[in-house]
């Protein structure tokens, strides 16, 4: 199942230059970059690891790119997104969310019925993909052997 | 601007509408979306409707009660319509002809070596590098047409020559001519030292260099007094590793960024010699020559004609003897000093007409430097 969040859940993957185009968009309103990974893509998961800082004063959108692709390197089993914030006085938010990568494999999710009292039931959803530990959710492919990137980078213990 | 609204969504207020997609944007080649969020800016301005300056790229969302932009036409030889000419135009057939002064005019680069010609006096030697580096980089735009491929010429240079010879300004120059040539997406000048690019303690260096590299990509990087980088004495000194990824990105993003290491020239030539790594990747070396005394009367009046003031016959017979002496002593730094000396003429030109009490002064006055104004300067008096 294909999994999508974000600013262009409805729309095929982004090439590199479409990124490109957005993350420029983004830099040309003043937005600050920031690049985050995750194995566990909940839509309720709010807190994906960042890659590296926060990318602030750039001006041209070919050093996120660079970020993204080094992400991609070091973690091609994961999902990946950039993000935009806007860190204008009344604003102060995300301005633009996208998911840039993404595993070979996505299983999905399942639904889960739960008892509730006076036989009511409780739904919710599960992804198969975090019945595995963490670093072994999407499969040990090229470059995913070990869950630490080089130079220790990003934020994930390693398990 | 006839696409399909996808989704419109407003925030608070509904002053600002978020980015909204259109499928032309997607399907199309054409970067995508402006909100407001830009027009809230500058409202002060009224740049985004006169098009009195270089309109936003993408498009903007219509909004009621501003007049409705049209979508900005690639305008020739901007770094959109150079920047992908394969993509844009069919390849021209083999016994086509291409018309190079068109292409040199199309491309605006005469604009900027004309400034350069006018505000930089004497550099001849760099002049002429340049002119080439131009001339090679319109020869190849216009080859890529004919699919003649051939690899990216390296752009990477050094700059040598004493303090005040012009090095940061035809950085900021070529910065511009590259942009125009669409050799570099932005144009802009990020200039940094030493203290810039190495940290202070272990670990700290390599996150430093890569935050300037990338805010540097899409323009040009101006390293100054680079030789600071590499400290001999010192083994264990960060700056090795600063080089070490400077070097990388160099290599790699070559399509990114150009590099430009500025100092003097013999410690420079130390430096590259040190680090042989850094010397082979750099294609251009330009050295500055130091000025001579007519030149640097040149540049004094450039700079006065630039201020709005004058030499009175007298005072340019003083002011040159003060130059041919401050140009003996030592720390002299060129055009730098020229500057400083004027700005010191201006502190007692100033005062001068102030301390005359009893008399009143034309504009003439107001504008025009007396030999007094130079010959109280302690370069006169035997000082330094």
């Amino acid at each position: 199942m294909r999994i999508t969040q974000g600013t262009f859940s409805y729309l095929p993957d982004l090439s590199d230059e479409e990124i490109a185009q957005q993350v420029q968009y983004a830099l040309d309103n003043g937005w600050a970059i920031s690049i985050e990974f995750t194995d566990d893509p909940h839509p309720r998961n709010h807190y994906w690891d960042m890659w590296g800082l926060p990318m602030f004063d750039l001006t041209d959108a070919s050093a996120v790119v660079y970020e993204v692709n080094q992400c991609r390197a070091a973690y091609p089993q994961r999902y990946i997104r950039v993000n935009a914030y806007d860190a204008r006085h009344d604003r102060q938010t995300t301005a633009l969310s996208f998911i840039v990568h993404r595993p070979d494999h996505e299983p999905g999710f399942r639904l889960e019925r739960g008892e509730h009292i006076d036989r009511r039931l409780r739904y919710t959803i599960h992804p198969y993909a975090t019945d595995r530990p963490p670093g072994e959710r999407y499969g040990f492919t090229s470059g995913d052997g070990h869950p630490r990137p080089p130079r220790q980078r990003g934020r994930r213990p390693a398990s | 601007m006839t696409g399909t609204r996808v989704r419109r969504a407003s925030a608070a207020g509904g002053r600002r509408p978020r980015p909204c997609l259109r499928t032309d944007a997607v399907l199309g080649t054409d970067v995508l979306l402006e909100t407001d969020a830009v027009a809230d800016h500058d409202l002060s301005s009224t740049a985004m409707t006169s098009g009195s300056r270089t309109p936003p790229r993408g498009f903007r969302m219509p909004t009621p009660g501003r007049p409705h932009p049209e979508p900005p036409a690639p305008e020739p030889g901007t770094a959109e319509a150079a920047a992908s000419p394969d993509s844009a135009d069919p390849p021209l057939p083999p016994d086509a002809t291409v018309d190079l002064a068109a292409e040199r005019q199309a491309s605006g680069i005469d604009e900027i070596l004309d400034t350069l010609d006018r505000e930089l006096v004497g550099l001849q030697q760099v002049k002429t590098r340049i002119r080439e580096i131009a001339a090679l980089l319109l020869v190849d735009r216009v080859r890529r047409r004919f699919r003649l491929t051939s690899s990216r010429p390296s752009l990477h240079m050094s700059f040598t020559g004493s303090p005040g010879t012009g090095k940061t300004t035809v950085a900021l120059r070529m910065a511009e001519l590259l942009h125009r040539l669409g050799c570099i997406e932005r144009g802009h000048l990020v200039a940094v030292t030493r203290d810039d690019l190495v940290g202070q303690y272990v670990g700290h260096t390599a996150p430093k260099t890569k935050e300037v590299l990338k805010r540097a990509m899409g323009g040009v990087l101006f390293i100054d007094e680079a030789y600071y980088l590499y400290r001999a004495e010192n083994e264990r000194d960060y700056g090795q590793e600063a080089i070490e990824i400077l070097l990388q990105v160099m290599e790699n993003e070559r399509d990114n960024l150009v590099v430009i290491l500025a100092g003097y020239k013999d410690r420079m030539e130390s430096f590259f010699a040190s680090n042989p790594g850094i010397s082979s990747r750099i294609a251009h070396h330009l050295h500055f020559a130091d000025y001579s005394l007519d030149e640097l009367m040149a540049i004094a009046r450039l700079m006065l004609d630039r201020d709005n003031y004058r030499l009175s016959g007298a005072a340019e017979q003083t002011f040159r003897e003060y130059l041919a002496r401050r140009m003996r002593q030592p720390r002299f730094a060129n055009a730098r000093s020229v500057r400083n000396a004027l700005e010191r003429a201006r502190l007692r030109h100033a005062n001068r007409l102030l301390a005359a009490s009893g008399r009143t002064w034309s504009r003439d006055d107001l504008m025009r430097f007396e030999p007094e104004d130079f010959l109280a300067s302690r370069v006169f008096t035997g000082g330094v």
